[in-house]
């Protein structure tokens, strides 16, 4: 059995209020439940505010390049399936100059656990918008706003075939620990999504959910099997509405709580998922907490182990002496 | 006609095919070379092929060549010009007519030379030997396309399929000509199309009839030419590609290290022919990974030698801009990595097909900050192999990145590979962490040898640490900014490359009394030395000195540089090998011969030009 403190290293540096304080605690956390060994453990960042966690870990980690920690961690998760790899950027990083690698692990389902600490900014190039921030943002690099549409991560996640997405609040704990472990449990790529506010250069990103109460009032945690109610009574709930979902109020207009639609995040079919996960953009809707979508897939790594077995059965040659063998031979005399 | 022929014994021979893209001329070479081979001739090939997949039929971009020299003796280039040229259409006799040697044999398909043919390729009159001043006498002028389908009229099979194996006709007809043997071409065939045995029986019936047609009608050419090898080395011996080779010596060194050996890549002419080879071999546990994008493909490599895997990535081109990102970050984070560089020419997609030395200095200098990585550049197709091992040795052992220079001639073509015996080659020990350093041990600790910094891979306990992109201390592997420590760590990269023992230079040729060193590099092995021992034999004193180890250089370097009283150093790039060794060796004032055509060096023309120099 781990503690926390098997897990933890060195002193953070992050300034004072960053989620990535909170995300970092609730990580080793979720790691001591876990429960896989730090040596067998291998946290793997890129460039940006994010870059940093891997020295605070206690694991095996890489602190790499800009936008390649998933191209990384997949050459390490495939090299060896048996260490639990984690992939930690920020939405620049993960969404920007990596977004192709995100992408493509995602398609290809490589058993890693990406972590996407969307605070919506460069923090550490100091101020530029990012991917997703929002139409019209203004930042150092877009004094006038921007004149570009955001990435929803959860959209390119699902566009690329991904299997599994969650979202937490950096400042939630214990709904952040839940995910993580979803996501570890998940074979598969696992797309955790944390909202954190970036106190120098974004202060308020995400103000709606960021405190107890905020959330009470709009986010809705969502879990598998359960009705999709929400509300600081939990008075209202969601329902399918044409090709959408409306939010409805039990008790009124003669709807129960056996009218409310009740959360599938293992439907292979992701249309629902998706629209749980792109509510709450000015829509009046909650945004949705938790495991969104977790649905089981061949891995990547585990058919490439499968597919060698296979194959060192059907062939006759196991080592290089016998590989010459296979080829046409002559011999001179 | 007379069936008594006359045989002729040759020393040497070179073959040329050519046709359309689609006509399967590269195959038939490959047939003709293995059979060959198989009678223990020296044989070195050369596959030049457009980049288009099927560019318009009969056109003139369209034409793609296979030309293979033969010798009784040693042989080291596929031959400058050819003494049969096979041109299964017209746009192939008009294309590929200049490498044919004056009176070269010349066998042509009359059945491709009709009025639209002869259009396409863009001959002005129905005269085309006339119009090209080809000799009528020195053609064996076949009507290849209807025979063949006169041989295969009771297979059943369909128009298209019968005109697909007009290139056995002609492969028949050559082996007629240097009376060969035609089993070891069936047992090939048989091999290659195992799934279909009614296709490989065709082939083989249409081999015969070309064998046939040359030995019962042969009209023009009234001998039969037979290359007896003279001076055998006994042992084994399989046909083998550059690229064949360098994935060979990639999995034999990750059985001699007893890693798992895993390849990140992205399809790039011409280095793709590597993938190919190691995804085939998941019996022996290769993992290869096509990639999303070249960077994923050394990326990827990178975290998989984190994980303790041999990791290499391959690419050519364009390819190498894009992973130089990820080599710098092997760099720092001293994790071993074989970068294979199979140079085409540039810049930029340039000329994907064709060969040039014009990566050299970029492998060498083209990444930001002071980034010293070896680099090594292998001198033939079978010497793809011990380089491709030597790298991975180098990467492993001394916690490096290791750039293989090939090129697309080194890869695409081929030559007897006699089969090692890895008992024969040196063991691969990677510096792991000794277990009394538990506790105590930081990533960046070093063998104060050496400059080697220790390996720990994953899954060990108590040896957790973290690497990264950004400058570390040199003793608790921590970031640190410090100015000291960073001249310190530049200082220590650099030391740790330089210290790598590498074999001292040779000097091939007249070593004690050359008038002329010449000095090249990689690929361009073959042409050089056959360029010397033209020189020689007209009484010339000449040497030759090839570095196939280019950082670190030989220790020797210097001294035989600076022996000879003329130095030429040639290369197929504008000089970058010169400009290198002048950075490296003082006063250092050689000639230059710079060639960047794609095409490989012609020995008549390195001959005159060198003997300008003397």
């Amino acid at each position: 059995m781990f503690t926390l403190q098997d897990y933890k290293k060195g002193q953070p540096r992050w300034c004072p209020g960053c989620g990535d304080h909170f995300f970092l605690a609730s990580l080793h956390k979720a790691m001591a439940e876990i429960g896989v060994e730090p040596w067998n453990t291998a946290v793997i960042s890129g460039i940006g505010c994010s870059r940093r966690l891997p020295h605070y870990m206690a694991t095996y980690g890489m602190n790499t390049i800009h936008g390649r920690a998933a191209a990384i961690a997949t050459g390490c998760k495939v090299a060896n399936p048996k260490l639990a790899v984690w992939q930690v950027s920020g939405d620049g990083d993960g969404l920007a100059i990596g977004g192709n690698h995100f992408i493509h692990a995602n398609r290809r389902n490589i058993d890693l656990n990406m972590i996407l600490l969307n605070n919506r900014i460069y923090g550490l190039t100091k101020g530029q918008y990012s991917p997703t921030s929002p139409r019209g943002f203004v930042s150092k690099s877009s004094p006038y706003g921007t004149v570009e549409d955001p990435f929803r991560p959860a959209e390119l996640c699902f566009g690329a075939r991904g299997h599994f997405f969650a979202r937490a609040v950096a400042t939630d704990a214990p709904a952040t620990v839940e995910i993580l472990k979803a996501a570890y449990n998940h074979k598969g790529a696992s797309v955790c999504e944390i909202l954190q506010n970036c106190v120098i250069f974004n202060n308020g990103t995400h103000d709606s959910v960021y405190t107890k109460e905020g959330r009470a009032k709009n986010a809705i945690y969502v879990e598998h099997g359960k009705p999709l109610i929400f509300g600081e009574n939990r008075e209202y709930g969601l329902v399918q509405q044409g090709f959408g979902l409306k939010v409805v109020k039990i008790g009124e207009d003669g709807v129960t709580e056996a009218d409310i639609l009740v959360h599938d995040a293992h439907c292979e079919d992701n249309t629902l998922q998706l629209k749980l996960a792109l509510m709450g953009n000015g829509d009046g809707m909650p945004i949705a907490l938790g495991v969104i979508r977790d649905v089981e897939a061949p891995t990547y790594d585990q058919c490439v182990e499968a597919q060698i077995e296979e194959v060192k059965a059907q062939k006759k040659y196991h080592n290089f002496a016998e590989l010459l063998e296979t080829n046409d031979i002559w011999e001179v005399k | 006609m007379s069936n008594e022929l006359e045989i002729k014994e040759l020393d040497e021979v070179v073959v040329r095919f050519s046709g359309d893209s689609g006509d399967g001329m590269q195959l038939a070479g490959n047939i003709f070379s293995t059979v060959s081979a198989t009678v223990g001739n020296s044989i070195s090939t050369f596959p030049d092929y457009p980049a288009d997949i099927r560019a318009p039929q009969g056109s003139l971009t369209g034409v793609s060549g296979f030309q293979v020299h033969i010798g009784a003796e040693q042989v080291y280039t596929p031959g400058d010009l050819c003494d049969v040229l096979v041109a299964m259409n017209a746009a192939a006799l008009k294309t590929q007519y200049r490498y044919a040697k004056p009176g070269a044999a010349i066998i042509i398909d009359t059945d491709s030379f009709g009025p639209k043919d002869l259009e396409k390729a863009a001959f002005k009159t129905p005269d085309y030997l006339g119009e090209m001043g080809i000799d009528p006498d020195r053609v064996i002028a076949c009507p290849i396309t209807q025979m063949v389908k006169d041989c295969l009229a009771d297979t059943g099979m369909d128009m298209k399929a019968m005109t697909k194996c007009r290139n056995m006709f002609a492969l028949g007809l050559v082996c007629w000509l240097f009376d060969r043997d035609l089993d070891v071409a069936a047992n090939y065939l048989k091999e290659k199309f195992a799934k279909k045995p009614g296709l490989a029986e065709a082939n083989i019936k249409v081999i015969q009839a070309g064998y046939d047609y040359g030995h019962n009608t042969h009209s023009s050419v009234a001998n039969v030419y037979r290359i007896e090898t003279k001076h055998k080395v006994p042992g084994r011996y399989m046909d083998i590609t550059g690229n064949k080779a360098t994935a060979y010596g990639l999995m034999a060194a990750a059985e001699k290290a007893g890693l798992k050996l895993y390849l990140g890549s992205y399809p790039i002419t011409p280095a793709t022919d590597i993938l190919h080879e190691l995804s085939k071999h998941k019996s022996m546990g290769v993992i290869t990974v096509q990639c999303e994008d070249e960077i994923a493909g050394c990326a990827s490599a990178l975290g998989a030698s984190f994980a303790g895997a041999l990791a290499a990535t391959s690419t050519s081109g364009p390819g190498i801009c894009l992973k130089s990102e990820a080599m710098n970050l092997a760099v720092i984070m001293e994790l071993p990595l074989v970068v294979l560089d199979v140079q085409r020419g540039g810049p930029a997609t340039g000329l994907p097909t064709k060969s040039e030395q014009t990566d050299l200095l970029q492998v060498l200098f083209g990444r930001n900050g002071e980034s010293p990585m070896p680099v090594m550049a292998a001198t033939s197709p079978t010497d793809c192999f011990d380089a491709a091992y030597e790298a991975a040795k180098i990467a492993l052992e001394h916690m490096t990145p290791v750039v293989l220079l090939t090129d697309a001639f080194v890869a695409n073509g081929s030559g007897a590979f006699r089969l090692p015996n890895l008992n024969d080659y040196p063991a691969i020990c990677p510096p792991y962490v000794p277990e009394e350093m538990r506790g105590t041990w930081t990533p960046y600790q070093r063998d104060e040898a050496t400059k080697v910094r220790y390996w720990a891979v994953p899954g060990r306990e108590g040896f957790q640490h973290i690497l990264g992109g950004l400058e570390k201390d040199n003793k608790t592997g921590a970031i640190s900014t410090d100015p000291e420590n960073h001249h310190l760590m530049t200082q220590l990269r650099q030391q740790k490359v330089d210290s790598i023992p590498v074999p001292d230079l040779e000097v091939l040729g007249d070593k004690d009394d050359a008038d002329l060193l010449i000095v090249g590099f990689g690929g361009t092995f073959g042409h050089l030395h056959a360029a010397m021992d033209a020189m020689r034999a007209q009484g010339k004193k000449v040497a030759m000195a090839h570095f196939k180890y280019i950082r670190p250089l030989p220790a020797n370097t210097a001294e035989v540089l600076k022996k000879y009283p003329k130095v030429v150093v040639a290369e197929q790039n504008m000089g970058q090998l010169a400009a290198y060794l002048r950075m490296k060796v003082d006063a250092f004032v050689p000639y230059q011969f710079n060639q960047v055509k794609g095409q490989p060096f012609v020995v008549e023309e390195l001959v005159n030009s060198f003997n300008e120099i003397i």
